[in-house]
């Protein structure tokens, strides 16, 4: 006993100050890549070398269509070691949040030189999600209503639904004292059947679609859901295939996407926080 | 290459076609009959083999006939032998080890899912890796496409052997679990608490990773490898590296596999020290679990300092690792490893002190050596139950081949045990960083690499925190992968539970479990 306290004085409080204090993080952790579109000479070799097709280039009749999709983006920072002119900058951005699909992609148009670089920019719009949701968003109409009755406690039943697990060990971290999500009255709870919040990690893989709807069914309403990671967002590096059926809004619907591979448990508070109206959407890539 | 395949080739006489050595590692013994029984049975009972993997590829397009593998490793060589055979395309079958060898029950009903060919005399040839929903398809042959959307299907349902008689009664749990882990089902049979036993339903989380692999280029599958258990991250891209540097004969810097042994050693560190407090969670020691996820908390920091990534990932690539460190980064490394040492002494003895804890955890769970031994148990599972294994000492790699290795060996096999193997690995690993950071840090991180000849093939093993992680791949045209198998510790292991967790009582299966910890994703791929 004398032993456990002894150790509990030796260390003192270690939770962060996070999210009223800036968060504290390493020189080189790897964020948001930042796109320059004007200065973006030549998309081609990003496209070429991103894991997820994040950034993807079609030419059309002289026309570069590039569209980014941070949605897709494992934060590998491939594409800015690929872009000599600096166009992209790898930022430690990490609050990315967004409450619609669409608000994580970019489509560029850039007119083309011979060589294939690109000349001048057409424009950037706010993309179109590659793949629409299969099902609609539940808690829009009743966001007011939800902020109410759940702003100030909040049970999350976690599903992984087909995840690397690396999703896991940082969501477990919220639970930890450096992070300890129980100070804002969010706790993870062990059925649906007492959670106001799904948080769903990983790519839908064919095996666990059924368990994924049953576990929605079984959550009563008014009901939240948070897609985490690229996977749960996408499908991620496995994509739509066989086995998988991409991400999870494919298969319930979505609230909030919280983007990382995996999200750090900063961000992973944020877009919870967000879904239940205490912190603010940080995230506007089109403004 | 394999100090005695002269003398196994003359012991094998007549059933072997041919024999080639493609680098040192590995030796390639194909077979001239498809069944690899007598030759199997040679190789354990007279040179102590041990079946380590056994795996299928489809080469119906280039040799006309499916090739069954089984990886065997022999104690005291650290090179691997490959016993190929030739399976035919219009009837394909072979021969089913599991009774002899029940570790390959999962692998061998695997190729039968995955390549369609039967495994003759399988003890219980049921689905595995396929469920209840798919029609009858073989992902894993070259005519399967990818992409293929698979109707909807209903199949016969999976029995689960019945629990019968007065008093007993069934649990089924999952594959949507209580804590926040992986999918999986367990079904229970328990006569009051005591379990009587334990079946197993995996493969919840099947991606269709391997099929992903074919056709990839190989820069881009580090990041798929990266991604197959998200623990070992870090190990399993070394190991798909390593792989593909051994098929293109491309040489690491000696900068390279020093960094990639202390992100290895990091990997190992962290996963050990959140597991034991895991344990102390499971059995309602909430404040060492605490101390140990801050403990954990500081190696993840230091994670990032290195690699930009919590998880190690994006470091590593073909050839070596990305970039090298510089000087801040490694004092970061140096003062975090020192600070973390007396950290760890503090944690340790909160819980071995703690006689409640202690009383939880001895003989619970046992696996005893026999059983580890016939269902093929590795790393962390395996030296608790006496077996000494561990690929660092027996397949040196990296800069592995520089140290000693001596890893911890109990014959306990319980949850304690388990508990302690770790215990002992991480000033272990600790040692080896430090050994390193003495060293010099200096040099080129990567060797360059232009074209793989296409067909070139190549084994590679890691000892991840689990234990034996092993990748085998096959490199077709433009540096494109043509097959690439993996097998993940959690797949030798999800067995030894079911034996372990018995005569158990229901509460303690939570920390029997955690005991293991095993990767479904890594399982599943």
């Amino acid at each position: 006993m004398f032993k456990i306290l002894n150790e509990t004085f030796r260390t003192g409080i270690v939770t962060t100050g996070y999210p009223a204090a800036a968060a504290d993080i390493a020189a080189g952790f790897r964020g948001l890549p930042r796109i320059d579109f004007p200065a973006w000479r030549d998309a081609r070799p990003a496209a070429e070398v991103c894991p997820t097709d994040a950034i993807s280039a079609v030419d059309l009749g002289g026309v570069r269509d590039v569209t980014v999709d941070y949605g897709l983006c494992v934060f590998c920072g491939l594409c800015a070691e690929a872009t000599p002119e600096g166009a992209i900058q790898i930022t430690p951005e990490f609050e990315l949040a967004v409450e619609h699909r669409q608000e994580l992609i970019l489509s560029a148009h850039y007119g083309l030189n011979e060589d294939g670089s690109h000349r001048d920019l057409i424009s950037v719009r706010p993309g179109a999600a590659a793949v629409e949701p299969a099902a609609e968003r539940a808690g829009r109409k009743l966001k007011e209503q939800i902020s109410a009755t759940l702003g100030r406690s909040l049970a999350i039943r976690e599903v992984d639904a087909g995840s690397c697990n690396g999703c896991e060990l940082e969501i477990h971290a919220l639970n930890n004292p450096i992070y300890d999500i129980e100070r804002f009255g969010v706790h993870f709870v062990a059925s649906p059947r007492h959670a106001d919040m799904l948080l769903v990690t990983g790519p839908v893989t064919r095996n666990m679609e059924v368990a994924l709807k049953k576990t929605y069914l079984a959550t009563p309403e008014p009901r939240l859901v948070v897609a985490v990671g690229a996977c749960g967002i996408s499908g991620g590096i496995f994509g739509r295939n066989y086995a998988s059926l991409g991400g999870a809004d494919q298969v319930v619907p979505v609230d909030v996407y919280i983007p990382g591979c995996p999200p750090r448990p900063q961000a992973l508070l944020q877009g919870i926080l967000m879904a239940i109206g205490r912190m603010k959407q940080a995230l506007h890539l089109s403004t | 290459m394999l100090s005695f395949i002269e003398s196994l080739a003359h012991r094998l006489g007549g059933q072997v076609e041919r024999v080639a050595a493609r680098n040192e590692h590995e030796v390639y013994l194909q077979l001239r009959d498809a069944d690899s029984r007598p030759a199997i049975s040679i190789l354990r009972s007279e040179y102590q083999g041990r079946v380590a993997s056994v795996f299928a590829e489809d080469r119906r397009s280039a040799d006309a006939c499916f090739f069954v593998y089984h990886v065997i490793e022999f104690p005291g060589d650290p090179a691997y032998l490959l016993l190929s055979t030739r399976i035919d395309h219009t009837d394909p079958h072979f021969p089913s080890h599991s009774v002899d060898i029940p570790a390959l029950n999962w692998q061998e009903r695997e190729i039968q899912d995955m390549f369609g060919i039967q495994s003759d005399d399988h003890p219980n040839p049921r689905r595995v890796a396929l469920h209840d929903n798919w029609p009858d398809v073989h992902p894993l042959r070259k005519e399967f496409s990818l992409t293929t959307v698979l109707p909807e299907f209903e199949g016969e349902r999976h029995i689960y052997r019945p629990a019968l008689g007065e008093g007993v009664f069934q649990i089924p749990v999952g594959p949507v679990h209580a804590g926040i882990i992986e999918p999986g089902h367990f079904s229970f049979a328990v006569a009051g608490e005591p379990i009587l036993y334990l079946q197993l339903r995996m493969f919840y989380t099947h991606k269709g990773t391997e099929k992903l692999f074919e056709g990839m280029p190989v820069e881009r599958a580090v990041f798929l490898a990266e991604s197959i258990s998200g623990d070992s991250s870090f190990s399993h891209g070394t190991a798909f590296c390593q792989a593909v540097e051994r098929a293109g004969a491309i040489e690491l810097p000696l900068l390279a596999a020093r960094m990639r042994t202390i992100l290895l050693e990091l990997e190992r560190v962290y996963n050990h020290v959140a597991d034991i407090g895991a344990i102390a969670t499971d059995v309602g020691f909430g404040i060492a679990n605490a101390h140990a996820s801050r403990l954990r908390e500081m190696i993840f920091g230091l994670n990032e300092v290195l690699t930009g990534n919590r998880l190690l990932r994006g470091m590593v690539r073909v050839g070596g690792v990305r970039r090298a460190w510089n000087e801040s980064q490694l004092s970061a490394l140096r003062l975090t490893v020192h600070g973390f040492e007396s950290e760890f002494r503090h944690l340790v003895d909160l819980i071995v002190s703690s006689d409640s804890t202690r009383d939880r955890l001895e003989r619970t769970g046992v696996l005893r050596l026999e059983k580890a031994r016939d269902l093929g148990i590795v790393g962390v599972a395996g030296r608790a139950s006496g077996i000494d294994l561990d690929v660092r000492r027996d397949h040196p790699y990296a800069a592995y081949g520089d140290f000693e290795i001596h890893p911890p060996v109990y014959d306990g096999g319980d949850v304690w045990h388990r508990m302690q193997v770790r215990i002992d690995e991480v000033p272990a690993s600790l040692n080896i960083i430090s050994a390193l950071l003495d060293s010099d840090l200096h040099g080129e991180p990567c060797t360059p690499f232009d074209r793989i000849a296409p067909d070139s093939c190549a084994l590679s093993s890691v000892e991840g925190w689990r234990g034996e992680i092993m990748h085998w791949i096959r490199v077709g045209a433009d540096n494109r992968l043509e097959r690439c198998k993996i097998k993940d510790p959690s797949l030798n292991n999800w067995p030894a539970l079911v034996e372990a967790v018995q005569g158990n009582i229901i509460p303690d299966f939570p920390v029997i479990n955690k005991s293991f910890n095993l990767s479904y994703s890594g399982t599943d791929r």
